[in-house]
């Protein structure tokens, strides 16, 4: 649960700043996504430690090991605590526990969900939603998003998916590294949870400035 | 003052149970929660009807019996401006005239026997998989033969307050008793005479504690909200390090 929870954070603070290239331009956005995937000129990543284009298969499957790991954790985990609550209290009161705690596991289930959403459409292509510029798709990846976020509902879909993804991380990030022993003291526990808000809110805010810019026509075609 | 309770009522283990509503007059506010079930328990018995069950013994806050959830939370912490056991819980944390709610710890692994007492032998089999040291030490030594720091004293003293009360695993969503086990675990890990079997201990102690069907801890911090003694969350971090560094030596290394 820790250790692919952590990966999967790593990923997301690279992904979120990859994203940040669409502000560069055009060229800038697509040269890295296709040297990614081994498609530039030079070869691309690791190119030529590794064959080109064998980087983002072995990233995918480590991505995906960690993805099935997490959720079979969670599955596990939920499955003893509901083997371990037979009956429910008649009355009931949290003192401590925090809403992104109390929703780990139903939010990481609508996470699961949209994230499939998400590479139906950017990684497959199957479901773009903006119809109109869907051929000028195939030839450019920051054309493709800048025509999905042209669209205000799209923006709002993401940036709810967003802060449930950074609900979770908030309260992910402090429980692996307390799964991991580095809760070591009362004010160990305050940076930890300091750390965590200031992830949460980074990736809040470096994943969502692309979407806004585009759907206010700072970034375009 | 004069109180409502809803009282969680179950003739045995096996039977369902339900909440009984009953009035309990004249209590005195410097009473223990407990004196006032009592109360409450002498007027079921005039009436003829079956006194309410509950358990406790020293009635002082150290034994660990008397655990029972009131309006919602374990020991009452949510009515106590303190943290508290419930028979140190007082009846002027309540006002005059409160409806209160009173039911058993509800976990698995603490089945109902009688109306608020729950078996938690759960926890004396997860003591028995290692929490104790196996050395024959004779007679008590002298206490400065073998030096403890004070940061580590203090640890082990912190830890080893812990009453085994189970309001962590009556609080805990996941109705995990890492708490406790961390406690026992620190404890011991702090001290000299407790490092020959530390590895060993951790490795038993967790095993028996999944086995006895306990949920898995995934850091929410009600247990320590609720817990009479304050026993703190590090010890949980405390029982993972040492688990994660007993997963990579051999057993009592
Ligand atoms: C505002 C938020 C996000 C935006 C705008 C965004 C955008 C994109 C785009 C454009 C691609 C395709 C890149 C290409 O075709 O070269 C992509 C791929 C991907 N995204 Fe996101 N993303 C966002 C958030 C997320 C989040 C929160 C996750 C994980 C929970 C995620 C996981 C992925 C994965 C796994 C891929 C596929 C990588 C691969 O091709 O192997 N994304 N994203
Ligand atoms: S009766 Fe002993 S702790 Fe309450």
């Amino acid at each position: 649960m820790a250790v692919t929870g952590l990966l999967l954070i790593a990923f997301l603070l690279m992904h979120m700043f990859g994203n940040l290239k669409m502000f560069i331009g055009e060229e800038a956005f697509n040269h890295y996504a296709e040297w990614l995937k081994g498609l530039s000129e030079d070869g691309g990543i690791l190119y030529p430690i590794l064959p080109a284009g064998w980087f983002i298969w072995i990233f995918r499957v480590v991505l995906l090991a960690a993805v099935v790991l997490h959720i079979y954790s969670a599955a596990k985990l939920w499955r003893r605590a509901e083997a371990a609550s037979p009956s429910t209290y008649e009355a009931k009161r949290k003192l401590a526990q925090t809403y992104s705690a109390r929703t780990m596991r139903w939010g990481g289930i609508i996470l699961a969900g949209l994230l499939i959403f998400h590479l139906a459409q950017f990684t497959v292509h199957a479901a773009l939603t903006n119809g109109s510029f869907a051929s000028t798709y195939q030839s450019s990846a920051y054309k493709m998003v800048v025509g999905e976020f042209s669209q205000w509902w799209m923006v709002l879909v993401y940036a709810i998916w967003m802060v449930a993804v950074c609900m979770h991380i908030r309260h992910g990030f402090w429980s692996a590294f307390a799964t991991l022993g580095a809760n070591t003291s009362p004010r160990a526990k305050v940076i930890l949870d300091a750390c965590a808000w200031a992830i949460a809110l980074v990736l809040f805010i470096g994943f969502m400035m692309m979407p806004v810019a585009v759907l206010f026509g700072w970034i375009h075609f | 003052m004069n109180v409502t309770l809803r009282v969680w009522r179950q003739a045995n283990a096996a039977s369902e149970g339900r909440m009984v509503t009953y009035q309990v007059q004249d209590v005195s506010p410097d009473m223990s929660f407990l004196e006032m079930l009592d109360l409450l328990n002498e007027d079921l018995t005039v009436s003829g009807e079956e006194p309410v069950a509950f358990d406790h013994d020293c009635r002082e806050g150290i034994c660990g019996m008397c655990g029972v959830v009131i309006n919602g939370t374990a020991h009452g912490r949510g009515n106590s401006p303190v943290p508290t056991t419930t028979c140190q819980l007082h009846m002027r944390s309540f006002e005059d005239g409160a409806t209160i709610d009173v039911e058993p710890w509800r976990a698995g692994p603490f089945p109902v026997i009688k109306d608020l007492v729950v078996d938690r032998s759960a926890f004396d089999r997860i003591i028995q998989a290692g929490g104790y040291i196996s050395v024959n030490t004779g007679s008590a030594p002298e206490a400065n033969a073998a030096p403890v720091g004070k940061l580590k004293a203090d640890r082990a003293f912190d830890a080893a307050t812990c009453i085994g009360c189970g309001a962590c695993v009556a609080a805990c969503p996941n109705h995990s008793a890492m708490l406790f086990t961390s406690a026992k675990i620190t404890h011991l890990a702090m001290l000299p005479q407790g490092q020959p079997e530390r590895k060993l201990r951790i490795k038993n102690m967790i095993a028996q504690h999944d086995e006895e069907g306990f949920g898995g801890c995934t850091n929410i911090g009600e247990c320590v909200a609720v817990c009479p003694k304050e026993i703190p969350f590090d010890t949980i971090s405390q029982l993972n390090r040492d688990l994660i560094s007993s997963l990579f030596s051999r057993d009592g290394k």
